[in-house]
């Protein structure tokens, strides 16, 4: 059986514009009922039906989940990508209809933690606010060090002080600022796990600090809200269903195969969960993968691809779909 | 319709049965004549109206006596309620899933008003009338979990997931079939399942676990296992054994068909939406062999599955002393003519 999530149907309540580049989109369910609970850390699947393409994206549920009358999101406008943030910035309205999935939590507390020491860079805040207001609401241990770019662009830096006081510290790019990262890593109670939301280059750097310094790799989690990036057009046989299908370059390969009407299952659309796991049947060309969930080995085989966010480029792909 | 719940023991005299009607909605877990471990799992969506598969959380003519034995096994051993301090949380979060699923399938028998934090609960069968403050400890008499599953029938274990394993860090397990809470709290998926012959070599839990951590909110899933259990003792434990393991010797050709009962769990899976842990609900359904050769198929799809099992699976679910015994009686109602394919009586 199938283990991805089920979907609901949400009307746009409300579209306001937080700063040049971030957006945020309130959801409410169309029935007038309460939406399901989540725990701090789920993502939903936004579904974008932009005429003939549909665009299946994950966002991470900001809202505190001690209120279930609404989801919010935000959404950061991405010039260069596959155009889903640019559909939601320019065709969304309040009052719009959309699906989105059940929240999924691939990015949860660990609630033996006696405190939660938290990192976030740039819009890598939005799991944050929701992981703050329930462990707020539950009297826990938290402190957060958010990294920006400029003050102009502090995502909700300003609601954060207000809300936590000094268990918040924000960062600026522009001046200069950096999370003391070492000092942080080496002064935190036993008991005290890390948690990473950001740019690679931030998971990545703390990851490896914190491993140099000793932390056990249980206590360090992380998200990587890798969207699928745009790319040279491609072409995939697919050999279960006996279809040939063209990649666009704003599309990712599980969009084009759910196109073609063949449904492999999916959870993250990010390149994490591992649901659309896909063999390779024969390759003659060069694959691109973007994803968190193969190994280095699985890489390097030619006979595993995730299709949410990898890509292929060469003369023939055939896949087990 | 309501329920007529009967007033029964499951232990000493032995009270306990089945009406007719209970008989014919048995989940009786043979879908063919012979038995093998495989991963059989579900999407735990509804089934036939009358069967128990019709409500999520099934409630049935056993309740009120079944909580009754739970209260006299909790009050002679309060470790086999256990939650490590983690896992609070979802312990309201099991609160809410069987409150709402019990108000919605059963309104005769409970309800529940929700004003915000502010909740009511009665449970018309067991007499509660119950005010309190979702997420205040201080307004309940238990935890809780201990609470809402001193009112639910089945054990209940709620599995943490980190680390991309499952661990056992809270449960109630009063009705089960020879494990232990107190051994394996704490435990992970590999280490409580360590004492299963066969499956591991099979890669089953490998599987089983990639399956479980991906259950999703709003998608539960469902397994069946089965055992037998001489005399209709809910309280199979380790910790009882001396109580529950000599029965095994006084299987005789004549009480066959009153003291060896088939017990089924129907096991499922939920994922918890505040906790994002996973609740795994084990409700036990006893038979007796009287009552299930009424059904002539149930009875010759036994006799062979039964008297073909794998010896190491015989020994595993403790059924080496009367297996001759029990085959040999079950043995006269198999006239060898085929079953037909799936789980129905007929």
């Amino acid at each position: 059986m199938s283990t991805g999530a089920s979907k609901l149907d949400v009307v746009v309540s409300n579209v306001v514009p937080v700063n040049e580049l971030v957006t945020r989109f309130h959801f409410r369910r169309a029935d007038g009922g309460l939406l399901p609970t989540f725990s701090g850390g789920a993502h939903v699947i936004v579904e974008m039906r932009d005429g003939e393409r549909a665009r299946l994206n994950p966002y991470s549920l900001m809202s505190s989940p001690l209120d279930t009358s609404e989801y919010t999101i935000s959404v950061r406008r991405d010039d260069l990508g596959r155009g889903g943030s640019l559909f939601m910035h320019g065709k969304v309205r309040p009052g719009d209809r959309m699906v989105i999935s059940y929240p999924v939590n691939l990015f949860s507390l660990d609630l033996r933690a006696k405190k939660h020491l938290m990192l976030a860079g740039g819009i890598g805040i939005t799991p944050f606010l929701a992981q703050t207001a329930q462990l707020a609401a539950e009297g826990g241990n938290f402190e957060l060090h958010y990294s920006v770019r400029t003050a102009a662009l502090a995502t909700y830096a300003g609601d954060l002080r207000a809300r936590f006081g000094r268990r918040v510290s924000i960062y600026h790019d522009d001046r200069d600022e950096r999370i003391p990262l070492d000092r942080l890593l080496s002064s935190q109670p036993l008991g005290t796990h890390l948690y990473i939301c950001g740019p690679a280059g931030m998971i990545d750097w703390a990851r490896a600090r914190a491993a140099a310094l000793g932390w056990p790799a249980e206590t360090v989690h992380y998200e990587h809200f890798a969207a699928p990036q745009p790319g040279v057009p491609f072409d995939v046989t697919l050999a279960l269903s006996g279809r040939t299908i063209h990649v666009a370059e704003q599309q990712s390969l599980l969009e084009a195969i759910e196109a073609a009407g063949v449904d492999p299952p999916y959870l993250c659309r990010g390149g994490v969960c591992g649901q659309c796991e896909t063999n390779v049947i024969s390759s003659d060309g060069v694959f691109l993968h973007n994803d968190h969930w193969l190994s280095d080995e699985d890489h390097a085989s030619g006979k595993k691809i995730m299709p949410c966010v990898s890509r292929f480029a060469g003369k023939s792909l055939v896949l087990e779909r | 319709m309501g329920i007529n719940f009967r007033t029964e023991t499951f232990r000493d005299d032995f009270s306990f049965r089945n009406s007719p009607e209970h008989i014919r909605r048995f989940p009786f877990p043979f879908h063919e004549d012979s038995y093998m471990y495989a991963v059989n799992i579900e999407p735990h969506v509804a089934g036939p109206a009358g069967s128990v598969l019709e409500h999520p959380i099934d409630v049935d003519e056993h309740y009120v006596s079944e909580m009754a034995d739970r209260a006299l096994v909790l009050a002679e051993d309060p470790l086999r309620c256990q939650s490590l301090p983690h896992m609070t949380l979802a312990g309201w979060d099991l609160l809410e899933l069987l409150m709402t699923a019990k108000a919605e399938s059963y309104p005769e028998h409970f309800s529940l008003t929700r004003d915000g934090d502010r909740w009511h609960w009665i449970n018309r069968p067991l007499g509660i009338d119950q005010k309190f403050l979702f997420g205040d400890l201080t307004t309940l008499p238990y935890g809780p979990m201990e609470y809402i599953t001193r009112q639910s029938q089945g054990d209940f274990c709620i599995l943490d997931q980190r680390d991309g394993n499952l661990w056992m860090d809270a449960g109630i397990v009063t009705t089960q079939a020879d494990w232990s809470l107190d051994f394996d709290i704490g435990m992970n998926f590999f280490e409580w399942h360590a004492p299963v012959p066969l499956a591991h070599e099979k890669g089953i839990f490998t599987r089983a676990l990639k399956f479980l951590t991906n259950v999703q909110q709003g998608k539960p899933a469902r397994r069946l296992n089965w055992t037998m259990t001489i005399n209709p003792r809910l309280d199979t434990s380790p910790e009882n054994y001396h109580k529950w393991g000599p029965d095994r010797a006084t299987v005789t050709p004549e009480n066959v068909g009153q003291k060896v009962h088939l017990r089924v769990e129907l096991q499922s899976f939920w994922r918890l939406p505040r906790s994002n842990a996973l609740v795994f609900p084990i409700r036990c359904y006893l038979i007796k062999m009287d009552e299930l050769v009424t059904s002539p198929k149930w009875a010759r799809r036994l006799h062979r599955v039964i008297r073909d099992l794998p010896e190491e699976l015989a020994t595993y679910k403790g059924l080496t002393r009367y297996r001759a015994t029990l085959v040999e009686w079950l043995a006269r109602y198999d006239d060898g003519t085929p079953t037909s394919p799936g789980f129905g009586p007929e």
